[in-house]
């Protein structure tokens, strides 16, 4: 978009505003702008955010990068990679680092596509 | 382990037992302020913090009773070697000149990397940012604040495609600020919009757990945009968008910094330009601190002029207010930032705070005419902004229809700015939503997550994350047998082991040496010539990294960067030894005991009294302070009217001082003197001593003086010799 400066015409609403109220204004259409940012960011995931889960769990970066690919394979992480992990940990009674391990040697999926049948 | 302030950092100290180290605190520290009002030395300060343990003070200290003052706002320096190993040596020269916040550059390209990288590769313009670097650094940083007697905080970047796992990195390994701001992502790194804000969050998340600071990213805007100082509006929306959204997320408000930097540049009239921005801004924001950047967007290769532009930028820091006062170095207009120049930029902002101290005591901004109609006006303009991008659907349309980083002055628009599309970028179309069982069995999560019901902490399913217990880290130590600190280092051990040297500007040992010339040629011929001239001093890669026209036809300033190899082996070199001193108690007893009378003047055609001054005068603890008495003849006294007044009164030494001297001229006047006297047949029975700033103790001798003093010389210096060498001369 090319525009000249309207400045003056388009702080007409704003010219007798407090420095008060400009303030709330500022902060308020601020506020306006990134509060469907943060709803957005509420529900959503991303595989970044999938392996800071794994990693939080004792992961380390391969195992998490690896797990997270097969798990966003089967469109599975919108359960959660951790939520997909701990149930296979769970159902094998083993640690999270070994149930890990397991899945990247692509084994324990059975557990995974019972409970959510291979993804939707 | 201590750190001994005559050793060198053990690197391999540092890389010992790495796997079992943890940090021990997490989250930013602030300096302690001291009262207004403090002593420190001879002066009070109004806007200081405690001192150091260790440090080394600016070089006029030395007449100020070497004092070290630490002014209230943290200090960072950038760290961009390279490689982690010369960042954490750079560090501790940083520490020892006050800087307490060590900004760790990352190498170009890890926004892109999908990812964690392991180990110590080499990196371009920084270094990757991994476990072991960072966890590297923090122990070596504990040993520094430990020996400079403050806390360090240690800093980098939750940024790309990786914000979340880089963010879950810094908050296990106890790094303690960090930038983060996902508009960076999408503005400059193109990596997808959606993407970014929904990384951003969980990154944010996790940095508020672990106290760290974050820094936005507003200042890119400044340095992309095409007039720097048109872009304020704008700055004044994306410090806000990141701010709010950085608060929603959890971030609590005196942990959001932001990035701020004086847009203009010399030789606008930058203060009339920049000081109302920052009062607009630091009003808008006063539930926010400020990290006060300095200006990189109008930097030349002229350090000179760099530095005059950034003390410009601390008076605005000075005239406002700085929780960070962060810095640059005066070379990032012509390579990577150097060891020295790094430690530069942090003395120029610790010098110009400590030179404006408690300014506000004094000056107070006014409250009408210029300044708070363009600080008003400065806000209206973001609040259009603000507007308009609600009206133009939100956001990501505004990044979408080309909103930011345009050259126009907001409102004007001129249709260069960078716009995005939501679907595409590095990364795009990888969020999902969450479905209704979503679930993350660990602290700090941000967003919708259905845990069991009845849980103490969100990690109990898994019985603690990393966060909770830190034993839980997996430690990656190396990944590239070739390209790693190890390999580096062994290519240099057996140099390190023969303590040989060799100079360097940012890699041990790099050889790289900067020369400064003037050329009686124009600017083309005498660029040429500067390089023929280095090749034949056995120079290799030879560059001209600055050059400046004095004159078109006169001649060119020219500096010069290039590669020698040479090796110096200190044990294979005459070291002159300093010189004892007589103690200052024995002296005055010895005076006491057997007074002792001199003559001194300043010689020739020279007007300067000051360094002769502080040799002789009591106050600055000169001869006068240990009983000697001195004739002061005054300045440009004929050295004929020195001997005939040392005759007069008998004097047992002449000392006399010739600070400024064209072609030799202090040598011809000492010799000159020494032949006086002999003619005079005084010279057995009359001591000599010459002082100046370019007189040594060896030409001095060489031109028949007893002995001299140059530089750095003091009272105790001198009276030391003189009673040395009258005990001499009377056997």
């Amino acid at each position: 978009m090319e525009r000249q400066d309207d400045f003056a015409r388009r702080r007409e609403h704003l010219k007798d505003l407090s420095e008060e109220e400009l303030y709330q204004r500022f902060w308020q259409l601020t506020e306006e702008i990134v509060s469907p940012l943060v709803d957005m960011a509420k529900t959503h995931t991303s595989p970044s955010i999938e392996r800071s889960v794994l990693l939080r769990m004792g992961l380390d970066s391969m195992q998490a990068k690896e797990l997270v690919k097969k798990i966003g394979d089967r469109e599975l992480l919108s359960k959660g990679a951790g939520h997909v992990l701990l149930k296979v940990a769970e159902e094998k009674g083993i640690d999270v680092k070994e149930a890990a391990q397991g899945l990247i040697e692509d084994r324990y999926w059975e557990i995974v596509d019972a409970q959510w049948g291979g993804g939707k | 382990m201590t750190l001994d302030k005559n050793e060198k950092l053990n690197m391999e100290e540092i890389l010992k037992n790495l796997d079992k180290y943890h940090p021990r605190r997490k989250g930013w520290t602030d300096r302690k302020p001291l009262p207004p009002g403090t002593k420190i030395g001879p002066f009070e300060y109004y806007q200081v913090s405690e001192n150091l343990k260790n440090s080394i003070p600016l070089p006029a200290a030395h007449a100020l009773q070497n004092i070290d003052p630490q002014p209230d706002a943290v200090i960072t320096s950038e760290i961009a070697s390279g490689r982690f190993e010369d960042d954490i040596r750079r560090m501790r020269m940083a520490a020892w000149h006050g800087a307490d916040h060590m900004m760790v550059i990352r190498t170009t390209g890890q926004s892109h990397y999908d990812g964690l990288i392991e180990g110590t590769p080499e990196g371009v313009g920084g270094v990757p940012i991994t476990r072991k670097q960072v966890r590297a650094s923090r122990k070596a940083l504990d040993m520094i604040e430990d020996e400079v007697g403050r806390p360090i905080n240690f800093h980098s970047y939750v940024s790309g495609v990786a914000g979340p796992e880089i963010a879950v990195l810094f908050a296990e390994e106890g790094v303690n600020g960090a930038h983060q701001d996902p508009q960076y992502n999408v503005l400059y790194r193109n990596v997808n919009m959606l993407r970014s804000f929904v990384d951003a969050a969980v990154a944010k998340k996790l940095m508020a757990g672990a106290g760290i600071a974050q820094i936005d990213g507003a200042h890119n805007a400044n340095a992309t945009a095409r007039e720097a100082w048109k872009v304020m509006p704008e700055l004044l929306v994306q410090h806000a968008l990141n701010s709010k959204y950085s608060e929603l997320v959890g971030i609590p408000a005196d942990k959001i910094y932001l990035s701020t930097v004086p847009p203009t540049g010399t030789p606008g009239p930058v203060l009339r330009m920049d000081l109302p921005y920052a009062v607009a801004l630091r009003e808008l924001f006063k539930n926010y601190k400020m990290r006060a950047q300095m200006n990189t967007k109008y930097m030349e290769s002229d350090t000179r002029e760099a530095t005059v532009t950034h003390v410009l930028n601390l008076l605005i820091s000075r005239l406002t207010n700085a929780h960070i006062q962060s810095t640059i170095t005066p070379d990032e207009g012509r390579n990577v930032p150097w060891h020295y120049n790094s430690i530069n930029a942090v003395n120029t902002a610790k010098q110009a705070l400590n030179g404006m101290d408690g300014l506000l005591e004094m000056v107070q901004l006014k409250e009408e005419g210029m300044l708070r109609d363009q600080a008003r006006e400065i806000k209206e303009r973001a609040v259009l902004f603000l507007e308009e991008i609600l009206e133009d659907g939100g956001y990501f349309k505004a990044v979408e229809d080309g909103f930011f980083v345009d050259s126009g002055r907001y409102p004007e628009r001129n249709s260069d700015g960078i716009a995005r599309d939501s679907n595409g970028g590095v990364g795009a179309n990888t969020i999902m939503e969450r479905d209704e069982d979503y679930m993350a069995p660990v602290c700090d999560h941000f967003g919708y997550n259905k845990l069991p019901e009845g849980l103490e902490k969100a990690c109990d399913p898994i019985d603690e994350c990393t966060l909770c217990n830190p034993e839980k880290i997996v430690y990656i130590d190396e990944l590239d047998e070739e390209d790693n600190a190890n390999q580096r280092l062994a290519k240099m051990q057996e140099h390190r082991e023969k303590g040989l040297i060799r100079p360097e500007v940012e890699w041990y040992g790099d050889g790289w040496v900067n020369t400064h010339l003037f050329l009686p040629a124009e600017p083309k011929v005498a660029e040429a010539a500067a390089i023929e001239w280095a090749k034949k001093l056995g120079m290799e890669n030879p560059e001209v990294i600055h050059k400046q026209t004095m004159h078109p036809a006169e001649g060119t300033f020219i500096e010069l960067k290039g590669q020698v190899n040479i090796d110096i082996d200190p044990s294979q070199i005459e070291i002159p030894e300093e010189e004892e001193l007589v103690p200052e108690e024995e002296i005055l007893q010895e005076i006491k005991d057997k007074p002792m009378r001199v003559v001194a003047a300043t010689v020739g055609e020279d007007e300067h009294s000051v360094g002769m001054r502080e040799i002789i005068d009591i106050k600055h603890g000169g001869i006068e302070g240990f009983g000697i008495k001195a004739n002061y003849l005054g300045t440009s006294v004929s050295l004929q009217k020195a001997v005939d007044a040392a005759e007069e009164v008998n004097a047992e030494a002449i000392l006399i001082s010739t600070i400024i001297t064209h072609g030799d001229i202090h040598r011809l006047n000492m010799k000159k003197l020494h032949d006086l006297c002999v003619e005079r047949g005084i010279r057995d029975r009359v001591i000599l001593v010459a002082g100046g700033t370019q007189v040594t103790n060896d030409i001095a001798k060489d031109c028949g003086m007893d002995a001299g003093f140059g530089r750095g010389s003091k009272g105790h210096h001198v009276a030391s010799f003189l009673v040395k060498r009258r005990r001499e001369l009377e056997g």
